[in-house]
Order: structure tokens, then C-alpha cells, then sequence
């Protein structure tokens, strides 16, 4: 049994097409020949489209490329030496700001939260609507498009760029290459430049980064960023997708037959062939096998193979089919967005229930990424300002004094959330007759006064003694309480005597 | 995996590796290009890192490489940095008295790290990790203090030791009354009742009432009449429950009849004074004073 899961080649006994044969089908005849060990990367040229999508992938480029290079200089107040960058990764510190968030590195959890959200989302949205991620919004199909653009600008469309990549080195090519090159080169740049203003105070990094007084962080980030970019949205392209991202593979586990994707509607393009404008359209599919799907194509791949592994459903071949379909005088929506039920249904002649959004699969989804926005939320909402920890002294877990009473010693971190100076008062709860004492305040007593600065832990080291008749047990549990106006936190703890001290 | 053949694959046209697991055979498409080209990228590497950096060995030396890179002069320039890093905080315990150390908050969290450090090195060896003691080493987190136990105390002793032959260092000695002949083995014996008796315990009456009189010649001189000890001579108190070699009657006739007496280093010789005031610190602070 040979078991193969390939779905970029037609099932046995489908028609094949007479056009034009496309760029990624001319790399699979070469890799068929068994030519050696290693495979050169075909180039494609995708040519320019016009139409609804393509106007939302120009949108959306830009308004997250715009996100991407705005925010870091966006400022926030915030009082005292506090930074007052609204959105910053601040390791020196030791702080996570969003906006009106501040986030301690103990918290981590919260950034966890946000990733297993996002991760969710992406799932929900895969069951939905395909991978509307890889064909809009991924980093790598922004620059790639962006890359193209810019190409396109400096080489011209399609077959210009065909044509000057086959011609002899000229004056002409000359500078047309390395202009393209050098604005690639300057938008890597940009990439990598504005990555390290979400790590440092922009406006003081802008002017350390330029007279060399930055750290060394961002100087190295910011040219492995330079590098990445230019490589990947330059040079590699749709390999990144198809060789080294994990996506395309996970995602076969969210998508299913009702789930959305760029779709040939083989229902009504097949039987496909040229067409002349006086032939009538009977018995013949709509598709005129023009090839526009396959030319436009930033993978490189004919959509109507059907769902393939490299495809990312930017469905620009929709909108270069659907200009093909208003010249021809057929309907729109040849390549759509679609599902595979659908395809089949209308195949078999049935035109009700063709979509269903709401699956198991989809609700589960659902609820797992509004129960988790839920606790997220709520968790954020509730965080105190004050947190307190307990460490117990290990060694010596206990201390016999000279009258017989017991001391145990501790280790307390609190810490103060807010932006202003606070006073807790701290108690031991749960003994009789213990006294605190904490190094450097004179007397013992049994509370304690300590003074933690705005947005700091501190460690603070706390004596407890109970005198020898007070001792019940080997074992005593203890709960420190720790009150400021408005909030008061606990952690417990034991208190230790040893069996020979407890009677 | 059955047989080994390399053969087409009818449905895609590639050929197979000749693998095969359980009816399942694996294409063997080929590797990118530019997956080549990083290989060679990462061997290009190797060469300019052996340019770079040290890299083969010789008969009497190796390679330096052009960077001049030295892990052992890393080591001591960071050594350096560190000092200077430091430099501000040390200043600050050299210009502050001890008191202040203990109650400016920033002071004592860096005398207490520096002391926690010192002390693990250096004192844990005999007083514990902890600072608990053992048998003949005191315990230093509780308020017993054979020589006082201020901040100025503890940095005298740790400074100039005990019995440790330094000029200043805190002299006393226990004499060996058995060993030495002082007392005979009887009046020893008496003694060690009238020890038990005084720190509050049952004991043999006629042998403390004998004992009585030689306590007053031999041991009240630097223990005090009542016992209670006297700590500028480091003799310390009879009377509570805290023993040095002991609390049983054989501890305490051992330490009559040979009189040991504990040494401790003048650690001043060692260390700079602000180590020193960071460990009085460290220390003061945990006996929970």
C-alpha cells in the first residue's frame, strides 16, 4: 500500500489543461527529471491585479505596517522616573508597559495568557475562514508584498521583469537592480530600526543609536532583524512559507471540508478550454484557462489543483479571475472563497446547507477563547498592588534563646505595585505572645512598620519569638499579614520549635 | 522497513528512498539550494572564526587569533568592572558608621549580600551555613555573646580574632585544672555538681556544698561570684542554658579537667573594613538584635 498525501496533483482521469504551463508545475517537471541532490528555487514573478482583495491586502499593509512602526513612539505619563513610553519592553528595569499596564516580571503569566489567546484565535479563525492569517496579516506576506511592490516599481510588471532578468547585463539593469536592492535594503533596515524602540525610551535610543552611545543589544538586533528582512521578504519568499514556517502543516489539523479557503469552483469551471468569443458556453465550464489565477500567484501555484500546502488564501487569484470573468460576460466568483463541501454538494446537484460556521470544532474554539479571555481579564482586573512572600530560614530552622522562649527567622518580600511610596504594617498571625524584630529598628514588638518605595520589592529580614510557655507544638502555623491603606496581603508560613521546646 | 529499493512513486513521480514502514514509503524530494548555501555559509564561518579567535594548538602555544580574545583576562577585567561597579556602594560603608548601615534600608540589603557571601566562604566552615555553631563554636543567632555582641563587638572580634596571636586580639584562657595538677580528680568532680547546681539543675548536695569554697578561689575571678560569667573575658555565663562543649556532667568535667579555649582568626589580616563592617552587619542582624 503506498499512501501519499498530495493534493496538488489531479485524481486520475480529470481533464488537464492545454494552457500555458504554470511556474510551480515547470519546478515540479524539473525535480521530476531527478536533477541531483539539491533544488534551485524557480523564480515567480507575480503580476499586478487589481480588485477587492487586493485592495484589502493594500489596506491592511499598511495599517500594520503603521502599527508596527508608530507605537513605539507613542508617549504615556507616568509619574516619577517611571518611563513614559506607552508600549515598551523595559529589561533593564525589569517592567512590561501597555498604555495604562504595568506588568512585573512575575507575571510572565499574563504574556502567556496572551500568546495561548492568540494561538486560539488563529485556530477559531483557520476553522472559519482558512488561513486568512497567512494571506494578510503574517509579517512574512506584509514585507514579502511590500519587497514586490518595490520590485515592481524599479523592474516593472510581470513580463518586464521576465525579460530583464533573461537580458545581458546592462546600464539599464544595472541601476535598476541596485536601486531595488538598496530600497530593500533601506526598508530591512527601518524593520530592524524600529524593533529596538519597543526596548529602550525611542527618543533617547534615536539619538544614542546614531552618535554610537547605544547598547550593544540594539545595535545587534537591529542588524539581524536587517538581515532577516532583507533575506526573507527579498530573496526567499515563498520558501519561507513553504520550507521553514510550521504553519502551513499544523494548520491541516484546524481546517476541515466546511472550512473556508480560496477555492476553484471546479463545479462550474470544468470542463475548462480556450474560448472564442462567437462559441456558445454550453456544455463547457466557465473556465477559459486564461492562467490569470496562476500569473498572479505570489506562491507560484495553480489554485486549481485545488487546496495545496503552499497556497496562503490571499486571493489575489479571485480578483485576477474575476476581472477574466467580466470580460468573458460570465459571473464573478469563479475562484472564491469557498468551501470543499460546497464545491461537492453543488457537484452533486445539491444547492441547501452548503455552509456551516457553526461545528464542534468551532465551538469549542470558541468557548476555550472566551473562557480564557474571561480568566485573562478578570485576572487583570483583580491583581492587587501589594503582593507579600514568605521565605523560611532553613538553616537554623530554629533558635533556642537563653531564657528558653524559641526564635524563627524569615525572610519577607513586599512589594509595592503602586507609583507612590507606602507604609505596611506586618503581623504575625496565629501565636501568643510572639514579638517581631526587624534589623536596624530598635525595639521588637508585635508589629512592624516597613517603608517600600513606589513600583519596588523589599526584602525585609523579621525575628519572631514566642516565649517558652506559648510554645503548643513542634509545629506552629503562622500567617504574616501585611496592611496599607486600602489593601492588606497574607502568606503563610510555620513556625518551627522542635519537639524537645513544644510540651 | 522491508525491502531497500529506490523506485518511482506512481502518483506524484518522485522517486521513493526505498524506506518502507508498514506500507508507508517516503518521497525523496530534494533539498532546497539555499539550504546548501548555509551550509557553506556555516563552514565559511569556521574558517574566519580560526582566523579570529584561538583556535589550533601549537607544540609550545596555539593560534592567538586577531581578536586577541583571552578568557582569562575576561575574567579579570570583569573582575575590575565589578569593583568599580561596586565602588559607589563600598564608599558608602566606608564613610557610614555601623548603626547607620543597619537602619538606611539600600545599606543594609548591600551588607547584608555582601556579608551573606563573605560568611558562606569564610565563617560557614566552623559556625554552619546558618550561623548556628556546633559543639565549641558558638552560635551566633541567638543572644548569647561571650565577648558582647553590639556592632562594635562583633567587628572587634571578627577584626582581631580570638586567641589568634593579633597584637589587639581578645586574650582569656580556661586553665586546665585536672590535667595541670590545679585540682585533684575529687575536687573536679564536686565542681562539676556545683556547675550543674548553678545553672538551675537537681545535683548531689554534699558535693556542691564541698565545691562551694574552691568555685570562689579558682573560677569566680573571671565568672563572677554568682556565675553569670563577664564578657570581657569571654567567660561565660553558668547559669542559663547555653553550653559552648556541653550541658551534660561528663562535658563539663572534660572542659574543668583540660580547659579548652577556642580560637578564632583575625579576619582583619584578610579582609578590607567594609567586608568587615558588611559581615558585623550580617551578623548583628540575623542574632535578631
Amino acid at each position: 500500500m503506498t499512501v501519499v498525501i498530495d493534493r496538488t496533483k489531479r485524481p486520475a482521469g480529470s481533464p488537464e489543461g492545454q494552457g500555458p504551463v504554470s511556474v510551480a508545475a515547470s519546478v515540479r517537471k524539473k525535480a521530476d527529471g531527478g536533477g541531483g541532490l539539491y533544488k534551485a528555487r524557480v523564480p515567480i514573478y507575480p503580476k499586478l491585479v487589481h480588485g477587492q482583495w487586493r485592495m484589502i491586502k493594500w489596506v491592511l499593509l499598511i495599517a500594520t505596517l503603521a502599527v508596527y512602526y508608530i507605537v513605539p513612539w507613542l508617549r504615556w505619563d507616568r509619574p516619577g522616573s517611571l518611563p513614559d513610553q506607552a508600549v515598551l519592553v523595559d529589561f533593564d528595569g525589569r517592567r512590561f508597559y501597555f498604555f495604562w499596564i504595568q506588568l512585573w516580571p512575575q507575571e510572565v503569566y499574563f504574556i502567556t495568557g496572551l500568546l495561548v489567546m492568540a494561538a486560539l484565535a488563529l485556530f477559531l479563525t483557520t476553522a472559519l475562514f482558512g488561513r486568512l492569517w497567512c494571506g494578510y496579516a503574517c509579517p512574512q506576506t506584509v514585507w514579502t508584498d511590500l519587497y514586490i511592490a518595490v520590485e515592481r516599481l524599479f523592474e516593472g510588471d510581470r513580463n518586464a521583469r521576465m525579460k530583464l532578468d533573461a537580458a545581458p547585463m546592462s546600464l539599464n539593469k544595472l541601476w535598476r537592480k541596485t536601486g531595488k536592492h538598496l530600497v530593500w535594503l533601506g526598508i530591512a533596515f527601518g524593520t530592524g530600526g524600529a524593533w529596538i524602540f519597543y526596548f529602550h525610551d525611542a527618543p533617547t535610543l534615536l539619538r544614542d543609536f546614531w552618535i554610537g552611545q547605544g547598547p550593544m543589544t540594539a545595535y545587534v538586533s537591529c542588524a539581524i532583524l536587517t538581515a532577516t528582512t532583507y533575506i526573507f521578504a527579498g530573496t526567499m519568499r515563498e520558501q519561507v512559507c513553504t520550507y521553514m514556517c510550521p504553519w502551513p502543516r499544523i494548520q491541516g489539523a484546524m481546517l476541515d471540508k466546511h472550512s473556508l479557503q480560496v477555492t476553484y469552483r471546479r463545479d462550474r469551471g470544468e470542463p475548462r478550454g480556450p474560448h472564442k468569443k462567437s462559441e456558445s458556453w454550453e456544455g463547457r465550464g466557465d473556465c477559459i484557462d486564461c492562467n490569470q489565477c496562476v500569473v498572479v500567484c505570489p506562491m507560484g501555484i495553480d489554485i486549481r489543483d485545488g487546496a495545496q500546502l503552499e497556497c496562503i488564501n490571499c486571493g489575489l487569484c479571485i480578483d485576477a479571475c474575476n476581472e477574466v470573468m467580466a470580460k468573458v460576460g460570465r459571473p464573478k466568483g469563479l475562484i472564491s472563497y469557498d468551501t470543499d463541501h460546497a464545491v461537492a454538494s453543488r457537484e452533486a446537484g445539491e444547492h441547501k446547507g452548503l455552509y456551516r460556521f457553526v461545528r464542534s470544532r468551532t465551538i469549542y474554539y470558541a468557548v476555550a477563547l472566551s473562557l480564557l479571555s474571561g480568566i485573562m481579564l478578570w485576572g487583570l482586573t483583580h491583581r492587587g498592588t501589594a503582593e507579600l512572600h514568605v521565605l523560611r530560614d532553613r538553616n537554623p530552622t530554629f533558635i533556642r534563646l537563653s531564657d528558653g522562649a524559641i526564635r524563627n527567622g524569615y525572610t519577607l518580600k513586599i512589594a509595592n505595585r503602586t507609583f507612590e511610596p507606602k507604609t505596611y504594617r506586618v503581623t504575625a498571625e496565629g501565636l501568643r505572645g510572639d514579638t517581631l524584630k526587624t534589623p536596624g529598628e530598635p525595639a521588637s514588638g508585635e508589629a512592624l512598620t516597613v517603608l517600600v518605595q513606589p513600583d519596588q520589592v523589599r526584602a525585609v529580614r523579621v525575628f519572631v519569638t514566642v516565649p517558652r510557655d506559648q510554645i503548643s507544638s513542634a509545629n506552629m502555623p503562622v500567617r504574616f499579614v501585611a496592611s496599607t491603606t486600602g489593601e492588606t496581603v497574607e502568606a503563610r508560613s510555620i513556625f518551627l520549635s522542635g519537639e524537645a521546646n513544644a510540651r | 522497513m522491508s525491502e531497500s529499493q529506490r523506485e518511482k512513486d506512481a502518483v506524484s513521480g518522485v522517486d521513493t528512498t526505498g524506506h518502507e514502514w508498514d506500507g508507508i514509503r517516503e518521497l525523496d524530494n530534494p533539498l532546497p539550494r539555499w539550504w546548501l548555501w548555509v551550509f557553506w555559509a556555516t563552514v565559511l564561518f569556521s574558517v574566519g572564526y580560526w582566523v579570529a579567535m584561538p583556535a589550533w594548538p601549537g607544540v609550545k602555544s596555539y593560534t592567538q587569533g586577531m581578536l586577541g580574545q583571552s578568557d582569562r583576562r575576561a575574567v579579570a577585567t570583569a573582575l575590575a568592572d565589578l569593583k568599580t561597579q561596586r565602588g559607589a556602594s563600598a564608599a558608602r560603608l566606608t564613610n557610614a558608621s555601623l548603626e547607620q548601615i543597619e537602619s538606611d534600608p539600600a545599606l543594609q540589603a548591600y551588607a547584608l549580600s555582601v556579608g551573606q557571601s563573605v560568611f558562606g566562604d569564610n565563617c560557614a566552615t566552623c559556625h554552619g551555613p546558618g550561623g548556628a555553631g556546633a559543639k565549641g563554636y558558638p552560635n551566633l543567632r541567638d543572644d548569647v555573646w561571650l565577648w558582647g555582641g553590639s556592632l562594635q563587638d562583633i567587628q572587634t572580634t571578627l577584626k582581631h580574632g580570638i586567641r589568634s596571636g593579633d597584637p589587639d586580639a581578645r586574650m582569656s584562657q580556661m586553665p586546665a585544672f585536672g590535667r595541670d595538677g590545679m585540682l585533684d580528680a575529687r575536687q573536679v568532680s564536686d565542681l562539676t555538681e556545683f556547675v550543674v547546681a548553678l545553672s538551675g539543675r537537681q545535683a548531689d548536695r554534699a558535693a556542691v556544698g564541698r565545691a562551694a569554697q574552691t568555685f570562689v578561689d579558682q573560677c569566680s575571678s573571671c565568672h563572677g561570684v554568682d556565675g553569670k560569667g563577664q564578657q570581657a573575658l569571654g567567660a561565660p555565663n553558668l547559669t542559663d542554658g547555653d553550653w559552648l562543649y556541653g550541658s551534660d556532667r561528663a562535658a563539663i568535667s572534660a572542659q574543668i579537667h583540660y580547659g579548652r579555649n577556642g580560637v578564632m582568626p583575625a579576619w582583619g589580616q584578610r579582609f578590607d573594613e567594609e567586608t568587615i563592617k558588611a559581615l558585623a552587619v550580617y551578623i548583628h542582624a540575623n542574632s535578631g538584635q
